[in-house]
């Protein structure tokens, strides 16, 4: 090749373009051609510019609202709706029946799977929320000694918090949300470009819960019970991966 | 497929994509509120047109229809006037004229932000945004010809046409 087609095929070789035989007959001839060399340096200059300085416009925060809306109308979301349902009828039940009746029908939806899975359900509409609104943090810190403190006064018990980056898990940050009406803690964890929430509160109600593993539209959940807290992993991190993060978790 | 369900998978799988929705619609439009207003039309049409969706990544198809969406929220006559004027003949010549140009790029350079912002914005639209996908979306040749509809040969010299006449710009800038 000439000089004419190597630059021809500049472009294409630093988008990674160019199949392998033509790749290195290209930079067979950059070792050669001082020209060639410094035009290709020129390139990757320019891109690695564009990457690094060009502004990428996020979208702004109504735009953001408007988009939740239009995929969720008040009516549509399953957990609050069902919520709702057992409030009524345990109001109901309450005024009419005793209060013994009541205690077993809260007990049988506390042993029921579907309540495993609506939470699982839920926590994956609280991960999707927390990339898609750009809210994922409100205390960015890979440091477990200025993430933990920073719950402390904004919620009423302290979450345990680690940085598993031992273990390939770098902690990112944390912050608050909102599950099933109550303000909890979210650890943030990273993997190669995987996020992973990591909801945490005291545990409550109900027997010792057993681990509980569910995929909810690709994202894989794990909730499982340790040290008196519950524990909910999600992310879109397949599930033996998420598995590592729990026994991390679990090993303090 | 239920309306709830629906509503789910392309909540997971499309809003994902909302910031490049935005910031492809505002790269086109060069103007905040109309690129609010491409934005939102178009996830109004990927809403109405999800069902008909297949492949996993959404994003090359969500940039797609906000380019369609943005290009039919033209007037006729300002479509013409965007038509590219150069074939690729032209182009390769332009392309080799352009090297020997040799714009005084030099590796210590110091890049800044307004400048490079200035100088992309002020690419025709068809240098502008290819350049938008494949630096800032990330998109592949094959990608990028499938939201841009032309073909792959043309993606390749129209980018690397796109990029001679940035660091035109930049240089000339710099004067």
């Amino acid at each position: 090749m000439d000089c004419t087609q190597i630059r021809q095929q500049l472009d294409a070789y630093e988008d990674g373009e160019l199949d392998a035989i033509r790749a290195r007959e290209l930079e067979t001839h950059l070792l050669g051609c001082p020209d060639c060399l410094r035009a290709e340096e020129r390139l990757t200059e320019l891109r690695s510019a564009v990457r690094k300085h060009a502004t990428y416009h996020s979208a702004p925060a109504e735009l953001r609202e408007t988009a939740m809306a239009l995929v969720r109308p008040p009516t549509s979301r399953p957990w609050r709706g069902v919520t709702l349902r057992w409030w009524q009828l345990g109001g109901l039940l309450s005024a009419s029946a005793s209060a013994a009746a009541l205690c077993a029908l809260v007990a049988l939806h506390l042993a029921s799977p579907t309540i495993e899975q609506q939470m699982a359900a839920e926590l994956v509409n609280d991960h999707i929320r927390s990339l898609v609104q750009d809210h994922l943090l409100d205390v960015a810190s890979t440091d477990q000694h200025t993430v933990k403190p920073w719950f402390a006064g904004k919620l009423d018990y302290s979450p345990p918090v680690r940085d598993l980056a031992d273990a390939g898990f770098p902690l990112v940050g944390g912050r608050l949300d909102y599950v099933d009406g109550r303000l909890v803690a979210a650890l943030v964890y990273q993997r190669r470009e995987h996020r992973i929430n990591v909801f945490v509160w005291p545990a409550s109600g109900g027997a010792a819960r057993s681990e509980h593993v569910a995929n909810v539209n690709g994202y894989n959940v794990v909730g499982w019970r340790a040290a008196g807290m519950d524990f909910w992993a999600v992310s879109d991190l397949n599930s033996a991966e998420l598995e590592e993060l729990r026994a991390g978790l679990d090993r303090n | 497929m239920t309306d709830i369900e629906g509503n789910e998978r392309f909540e997971s799988l499309v809003l994902p994509h909302l910031d490049a929705a935005y910031n492809f619609a505002r790269w086109l439009t060069r103007d905040d509120h109309r690129a609010r207003d491409i934005a939102q039309d178009s996830l109004v049409r990927a809403l109405r047109f999800f069902a008909g969706f297949r492949g996993d990544n959404a994003r090359p198809w969500l940039l797609s229809i906000v380019r369609n969406t943005y290009f039919s929220s033209l007037k006729a006559t300002q479509r013409e006037e965007l038509r590219p004027d150069l074939d690729d003949e032209v182009m390769g010549s332009a392309l080799e004229a352009a090297y020997k140009l040799d714009p005084s790029l030099t590796l210590e350079r110091k890049w800044d932000r307004e400048r490079l912002n200035r100088a992309l914005e002020s690419l025709p639209l068809e240098f502008r945004e290819i350049l938008i996908l494949r630096e800032l979306e990330d998109l592949s040749y094959k990608q990028i010809a499938d939201v841009a509809e032309i073909p792959i040969g043309t993606v390749m010299s129209r980018l690397s046409r796109a990029r001679r006449l940035l660091a035109e710009r930049l240089a000339v800038d710099e004067d």
